[in-house]
């Protein structure tokens, strides 16, 4: 299959970027879309041209490297999926595909596709750890803890961190990151202990990287590869209010 | 032994300016207008009742005198903080991403981001700058001593009902109130839903179910409003 694509190519973290044109033809259909990029890629180089930077390591969906905006979408069209494992047949033959970068001012963009986005790993060293010594891994069931419980730290604790979240929202919102983390940690014994202080300092780290404020779009919870539900925000903020009044 | 913490906890002010502090009171503030919105939308309807029922109306609502004053003065206070807070999101959104895309669509739901969500600066400023002019046409309009005024057992009180239907027998008033009051469906569409998330009070089942009874509630409310100056504009003598 033939695809155009258009990619956001910027030098540097200050240079200014533009979208360039490249048309892929005899792309197997069965190719991933970072496998298309790397087609692209070979192309550049053997034409001695600079190849796309853009972040990816597992390939399979569980490692939150990869991170493009498709198509408008972050991580493409295709639902509860991150970009490594958006397949190209759902593109038909001679179809134009636009490639950017997760844009926010907290993920500045170090070249081409690839931002930074250690301001999350600032955001989870606020808080998102429990820091008492919890030993070796417990006998399976020995901790108790009711079922719905387990269920919802581990929806929440899915979140592979890959920034989906703030690219797709209009306000370039962290709420969704930083509340997986506060629900996921809030539901175990093992979170109690940084309880309160744990959603303030997040929050207050969230905010001291530049992200915006969420008006509960919800756009988040639409293109987060894990479907991780805004239920995380809502839950950050009653763990605010605990914190705050409790 | 559990290890003790020390809690940071924030004062109160640094919390109510937070992030989610920010929500909480844009919230609290849009569901206290929200209220009131509802209750207007009803005494607007006695309008339409028998008698004087709409002059009565105000006149009991001004009788109150303090608990009048007390909800006045809780409202102007709720319009400035959710404003201002308004403002200050919509303003730190536009420092949060400095480059926009240059493609960007909506991945559609479970999302919902929606024309109404996406407009809440616009329809809050037309309310805001509709809110002053609607004040000063009937609030601060003309009353008794301009000679609006009939007796009620003996007693003069204030003649709303010629005021609102000769304002509304104006094209651009019964009009532009009507637009403002669909602006103002929109505002909720998205709002009602919204200060409930903002509260906390939302979860996985809630949210859809809410989310359309919003739907309802702000078809409701607009159309509840709409009625009155369609009514007198097409249909009064
Ligand atoms: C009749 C008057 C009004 C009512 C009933 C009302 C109601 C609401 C409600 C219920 C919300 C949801 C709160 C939340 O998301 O937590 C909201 C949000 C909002 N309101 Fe209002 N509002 C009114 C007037 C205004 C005015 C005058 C402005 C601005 C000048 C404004 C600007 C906004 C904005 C920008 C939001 C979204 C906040 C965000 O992005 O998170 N509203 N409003
Ligand atoms: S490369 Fe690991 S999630 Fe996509």
């Amino acid at each position: 299959m033939t695809i155009h694509l258009k990619v956001w190519r910027q030098s540097g973290p200050d240079a200014k970027g533009e979208l360039v044109g490249y048309t892929l033809e005899n792309l197997n259909e069965d190719m991933s879309f970072l496998e298309a990029l790397d087609v692209l890629n070979e192309e550049l180089i053997k034409k001695g041209e600079d190849p796309v930077e853009f972040d990816n390591d597992c390939r399979e969906g569980i490692c939150g490297s990869c991170g493009l905006m498709v198509g408008g979408i972050a991580h493409g069209p295709m639902k509860a999926t991150a970009v490594c494992q958006l397949h190209m047949r759902h593109y038909k033959d001679g179809d134009t595909i636009v490639v950017e970068p997760f844009r926010a001012t907290a993920f500045p963009i170090i070249k081409d596709l690839v931002v930074d986005r250690s301001a999350f790993d600032r955001i989870i060293a606020a808080g998102g750890y429990v820091s008492v010594d919890t030993g070796g891994a417990p006998d399976a069931n020995s901790l108790p803890i009711p079922k719905e419980d387990v269920d919802e730290a581990f929806d929440f604790a899915t979140c592979i961190g890959c920034g989906a979240c703030v690219a797709s929202c209009p306000n370039a919102s962290a709420s969704l990151f930083t509340g997986a983390k506060v629900a996921h940690l809030a539901h175990l014994p093992q979170g109690q202990v940084e309880r309160k202080e744990r959603v303030v300092r997040m929050v207050d780290q969230m905010e001291t990287e530049g992200f915006g404020d969420c008006s509960n779009h919800g756009e988040c919870e639409a293109v987060c590869p894990k479907q991780i539900s805004i239920a995380a925000i809502a839950k950050m903020r009653r763990e605010y209010l605990r914190a705050l009044f409790g | 032994m559990t290890p003790r913490i020390k809690h940071d906890k924030p004062d109160l002010r640094s919390a109510l300016s937070s992030s989610v502090g920010k929500k909480v009171l844009t919230g609290v503030t849009g569901f206290a207008w929200a209220g009131f919105v509802i209750l207007h939308m009803a005494g607007n309807l006695s309008y339409f009742g028998a008698g004087e029922a709409y002059n009565e109306y105000a006149h009991k609502l001004l009788s109150t005198g303090p608990l009048l004053y007390a909800v006045e003065i809780v409202l102007l206070v709720c319009l400035v903080i959710h404003a201002i807070l308004g403002v200050n999101i919509y303003l730190g959104k536009r420092r949060a991403r400095k480059q926009g895309y240059s493609t960007y669509r909506s991945a559609g739901r479970p999302g919902l981001q929606s024309p109404s969500s996406r407009t809440m600066i616009l329809t809050g400023v037309v309310l805001l700058v509709f809110l002053v002019i609607h004040l000063k046409s009937f609030k601060f309009g003309p009353g008794i001593a301009e000679g609006y005024s009939l007796l009620v057992d003996g007693e003069p009180i204030r003649d709303l009902k010629r005021l609102v239907t000769e304002k509304f027998q104006h094209p651009l008033y019964a009009f532009g109130y009507t637009g403002v009051m669909v602006l103002l469906g929109f505002h909720l569409r998205h709002g009602v839903w919204s200060a409930l998330q903002s509260l906390g009070a939302m979860n996985r089942r809630l949210t859809p179910l809410i989310y359309g009874i919003a739907a309802l509630l702000a078809v409701g409310i607009a159309a509840g409003f709409i009625v009155l100056p369609l009514y007198i504009y097409f249909f009064a003598p």
